[in-house]
């Protein structure tokens, strides 16, 4: 699992209303070395929830230098960008689960894949 | 590029296959709006004849367009028509002369090629068209192998095959600017594919769908069911990143039965990632993941640029969502299945469309598609089945029929606005909701008495690739 899933995904079990973001606890990340493309990353940030993003780098051990707050006219900073896609994109959860940070629920990741599947009684 | 003596735009003429007739318009129509260009057909534009002329376009637009295009062959700059040989004769004698002696002049190699639609022509006819139009001021040598300008005149003899008229109805005459992508078909056939399923979608079609949802470079597309990701395949040929979920964890884990014939369990490298690698956009990945698209995971906003998908009919695979049975027992705490659905409830065809309007309106951007399958019993199909929501407009809707009684069309809608917290419910009150509820008997219509030899679900299909 990526990053850039993890900044979109949100816990839907029955009754929270706080469910984002979800906590990640790995036991196995990979860094993968992604081609750059800063137009791909440009377009992404508008759509994050930018201190998720640095809490999820952060809970992996892989923050390194992200900003806590994002830059201003970041389209021009290739060495941002460049930080923005590793964390993104070349970060990846191969085992480990996300947790709903209101119900402790915990949706495990095999293989790089999350379960977001909820039992009968949850739903 | 100059413009001709009649003073009109420079015109285009494409010649498209004569297969998927229902998919082509929307699919130009989609890649000219990729451009911001409209669609300007000419006078007597025939949506079923193979031919089409365009006007209003640039050159870059026509190459755009064909770098894009499976319904499309082959597009070419028009020089002349006409219904007869005596009036492509004038039409052509009246095209600027300085634009065609750019490619006609004595260093020059070209090639005339001489293409009938609906009647077969012997090799000394097509010659003797071919010098019939020696009139035309060609200075340069005929390479037949690699010639720097290529020609076609092109003779449409109609659309009715037992009936082939002595001389074409119609004749168009250009230079060759490029061919559509339909390789494509053959190079991505699912036949040659990793990683299959019973339903894996077929190459052509999946890039048509691509194009029906207007997918570019740097998009960020979802599947909510994405099976064996062959819409993810080919979104990702086109640039964009893919992401997808699928409620059964062994299709998302690429384990279980194989769908191939002579194979009886999937191998190691048989999973969408692996599909991705073997055409080479492996960085386009994103994720899939486990998950019931009835109950999404996603946060409210606009995530993804488009939403492609074709949900289960519940024919050759089951439509399924978590939830609970009365008479279910309660399994063990803290101990959850992950290698199969909980409970299963059946998920009636109409809440799927229901619940992916919904999330589409939720999660596409204003302009941004969907594109989807809807199963259908032909005898009973009238257009307000199509479901509907007040936030997406209708913009095609395209029929592959399957039998006399079965079809399924592609449906693809464009977001025109944000929700309000009422619109989710919108269908309730509105009158398309009932015809559309008849739609959760199409399984009962599919494996009725009069389909008997559809009626058993294959466990194992010979896969139908092209």
């Amino acid at each position: 699992m990526k990053l850039l899933t993890h900044n979109m995904l949100t816990s839907h079990v029955k009754g929270v209303t706080k469910g984002f973001p979800l906590l990640i606890k790995a036991t196995e990340v990979k860094v993968n070395d992604l081609e750059f493309n800063p137009q791909f990353v440009i377009r992404m940030i508008p759509k994050l929830e930018w201190s998720a993003l640095v809490q999820a780098a952060e809970q992996l051990g892989h923050r390194q230098d992200l900003p806590s707050e994002l830059l201003q006219d970041y389209e021009k900073n290739e060495e941002f960008l460049k930080k923005v896609h590793r964390a993104l994109l070349e970060v990846e959860v191969i085992e480990g689960c996300l947790k709903c940070p209101e119900s402790g629920r915990e949706f495990p990741i095999s293989k790089g894949i999350p379960n977001m599947l909820l039992n009968e009684d949850e739903v | 590029m100059g413009t001709s003596k009649r003073g009109s735009c420079l015109k285009y003429i494409f010649h498209l296959a004569q297969d998927n007739l229902d998919f082509r318009l929307p699919e130009i129509k989609a890649l000219l709006a990729l451009r911001g260009k409209p669609f300007c057909p000419g006078e007597n534009f025939k949506e079923k004849s193979p031919f089409w002329c365009l006007d209003g376009l640039s050159e870059e637009d026509v190459s755009g367009i064909m770098a894009r295009s499976i319904c499309a062959k082959s597009a070419f700059e028009l020089w002349g028509h006409g219904k007869t040989h005596s009036e492509l004769r004038t039409s052509l004698l009246n095209y600027p002369l300085k634009d065609m002696l750019l490619f006609m002049h004595k260093d020059s190699t070209y090639r005339i090629n001489v293409y009938t639609f609906n009647k077969t022509l012997e090799f000394s006819d097509r010659i003797k068209k071919i010098d019939a139009m020696d009139y035309l001021p060609f200075e340069g040598t005929v390479s037949l192998k690699s010639p720097q300008h290529i020609f076609c005149l092109m003779e449409d003899y109609g659309n009715d095959p037992n009936n082939i008229p002595e001389h074409p109805d119609y004749i168009y005459f250009g230079r060759w600017l490029a061919d559509g992508q339909r390789e494509l078909i053959r190079s991505h056939s699912v036949k040659n594919r990793h990683f299959i399923g019973n339903t894996s979608m077929d190459a052509g079609l999946s890039f048509i769908m691509a194009n029906h949802a207007k997918v570019k470079e740097n998009d960020l597309v979802f599947d909510p069911f994405v099976g064996t990701g062959s819409l993810l395949v080919a979104c990702s040929h086109f640039g964009a990143y893919v992401c997808g979920t699928d409620i059964d964890y062994n299709t998302i884990h690429g384990k279980g039965r194989s769908s191939r014939v002579k194979q009886k369990w999937r191998g190691p490298d048989e999973n969408i990632r692996a599909n991705l690698r073997q055409y080479g956009t492996e960085k386009m990945y994103l994720d899939v993941m486990v998950s019931d698209a009835s109950k999404p995971v996603w946060r409210d906003a606009s995530l993804f640029d488009a939403i492609i998908t074709d949900p289960p009919y519940g024919i050759r695979e089951s439509t399924r969502r978590t939830g609970s049975h009365k008479d279910n027992n309660k399994p063990p705490d803290g101990i959850y299945a992950e290698s199969h659905v909980p409970v299963s409830q059946s998920y009636h065809l109409s809440d799927i469309f229901t619940d992916l309007l919904n999330f589409s309106a939720r999660h596409l951007p204003i302009g941004g598609r969907l594109v989807y399958w809807l199963p259908i019993y032909r005898p009973e199909y009238c257009e307000e089945i199509v479901p509907f929501h007040p936030c997406l407009r209708l913009i095609s809707n395209s029929e592959q029929p399957l039998s006399s009684h079965m079809s399924r069309r592609l449906i693809t809608m464009e977001k025109i606005k944000e929700p309000e917290e009422l619109d989710s419910l919108a269908h309730l009150s509105n009158s398309h909701f009932s015809p559309y509820q008849g739609h959760n008997a199409f399984r009962e219509k599919y494996f009725s008495g009069q389909n008997k030899r559809f009626g058993k679900e294959d466990d194992k299909s010979d896969v139908n690739g092209e």
